[in-house]
């Protein structure tokens, strides 16, 4: 093995490769179920039946039970199929974002704003 | 002789649905971003495109993960959006081109691109907003289009160097299109940014930079990257670029000029741009 093939990971990133699809394909089917109106109305009825008719992993449930984003793409969930799930508790980017890094809703939202400041380090670099 | 007017890129960031539906043009937030779409206005007014073809990445509306194409062509009458799961406005739909899809698909295929044929697709935010972000209040676009949709989303995903061939081999056979349409080339998503992880919020404006700069004149300098390297440089989602370098491809090898940019952080979590070429020498058939 060269070390193309297995390149550094990077930090506080998740590559959602074949073997996430495959370990996330059940949280990941369900969320793809929240497309639907019906759906996500039936999810917020009864959460525990709607989880157990799409047969989440253990970890998967748990993680789901808890709001845990984190948690969610460790048992392979991918953010696209994720973000349908964030939806129907109304929770947008910055505030799934804030819940991966620990940071308050207001904090990421800052964070985002200030890497505005590369802008003007680049035009420093560059002219 | 259909001829290719030029290409225009942008980020198709979901929250600009919603400042869109809101009104919020102007708002001090959303401004420097919406401001570098008066350009685009006059540009498309001028060279008046009917036909467009488009290079996005679906976001779990049209595929699911139990079929992921890693470049599907569409070649429907119709392109319909639907609810995406979280409260976007649902967006018009597009008029297709069959005779065109089908004549990239025969091309794409005999020049060894084995691409997934979709004569049923929807299309997702990543379709329609830069449609609506190029031809606000109409009632119905004024173009056709051939959608192509490059998987970004499950790993492992095309090389920047196959998606820049894949755009060229769509070069190719317009040249040989019968038609006498003008094409405009768009490319939606990115630029860098990663909404997963503990990384997420993760923007890298340097690597923006670079990409922009050479997109024009040496999109082949896009191609050194693995992906893994775009990943670690642009973030999981600026992954996006892909597609941005499909279109450039489809363009043609010759050199572009760049004829507008526009970039802007952040709009949601996303380092936003908007970027046109043109073909240095018209480009016909």
């Amino acid at each position: 093995m060269t070390a193309q093939q297995h390149p550094a990971p990077i930090e506080g990133t998740h590559l959602f490769d074949g073997i996430a699809a495959a370990k996330g394909f059940e949280l990941n089917a369900m969320c793809y179920s929240f497309n639907e109106a019906a759906n996500r109305a039936a999810f917020l009825a009864d959460e525990d039946a709607y989880c157990a008719r799409f047969n989440l992993t253990s970890d998967q449930r748990e993680a789901v039970a808890k709001r845990d984003v984190l948690g969610m793409i460790a048992a392979g969930g991918n953010i696209y199929y994720l973000a349908k799930l964030a939806g129907i508790f109304g929770l947008n980017v910055q505030d799934v974002g804030a819940l991966q890094t620990g940071k308050s809703v207001p904090e990421f939202k800052q964070f985002l704003l200030d890497q505005a400041q590369q802008i003007k380090q680049l035009e420093a670099t560059h002219g | 002789m259909a001829e290719i007017v030029g290409a225009y890129f942008t980020s198709h960031v979901p929250a600009i649905g919603g400042a869109i539906h809101k009104g919020l043009q102007q708002d001090p937030y959303w401004k420097p971003f919406f401001d570098g779409f008066d350009k685009v206005h006059e540009w498309l007014a001028q060279v008046k495109p009917d036909v467009a073809i488009v290079f996005n990445n679906d976001h779990g509306l049209n595929f699911f993960l139990d079929k992921m194409p890693t470049f599907a062509v569409g070649a429907a009458h119709e392109y319909h959006n639907a609810d995406e799961g979280w409260g976007l406005p649902l967006y018009k739909s597009f008029q297709g081109h069959t005779e065109l899809s089908w004549h990239l698909i025969e091309h794409l295929v005999e020049s060894e691109f084995d691409v997934t044929t979709c004569q049923k697709m929807l299309v997702d935010h990543a379709l329609s907003i830069p449609f609506e972000l190029a031809w606000p209040d109409v009632d119905a676009w004024p173009v056709k289009i051939v959608p192509f949709a490059i998987n970004t989303v499950q790993h492992p995903l095309p090389s920047a160097k196959r998606c820049l061939a894949l755009g060229r081999a769509v070069h190719e056979a317009l040249k040989t299109w019968q038609g006498d349409e003008r094409i405009v080339i768009i490319g939606t998503g990115g630029l860098s940014h990663q909404l997963d992880g503990e990384r997420a919020g993760f923007i890298n404006a340097e690597y923006d930079k670079f990409c922009l700069d050479n997109l024009s004149k040496d999109p082949d300098a896009l191609t050194q990257h693995s992906i893994h390297e775009m990943v670690r440089l642009s973030g999981t989602q600026g992954v996006e670029i892909l597609n941005w370098i499909a279109a450039r491809g489809a363009l043609g090898e010759a050199a572009a000029s760049e004829i507008h940019r526009n970039y802007h952080i952040p709009i949601s979590n996303t380092a936003a741009a908007t970027l046109l070429l043109e073909p240095d020498a018209l480009v016909g058939a």
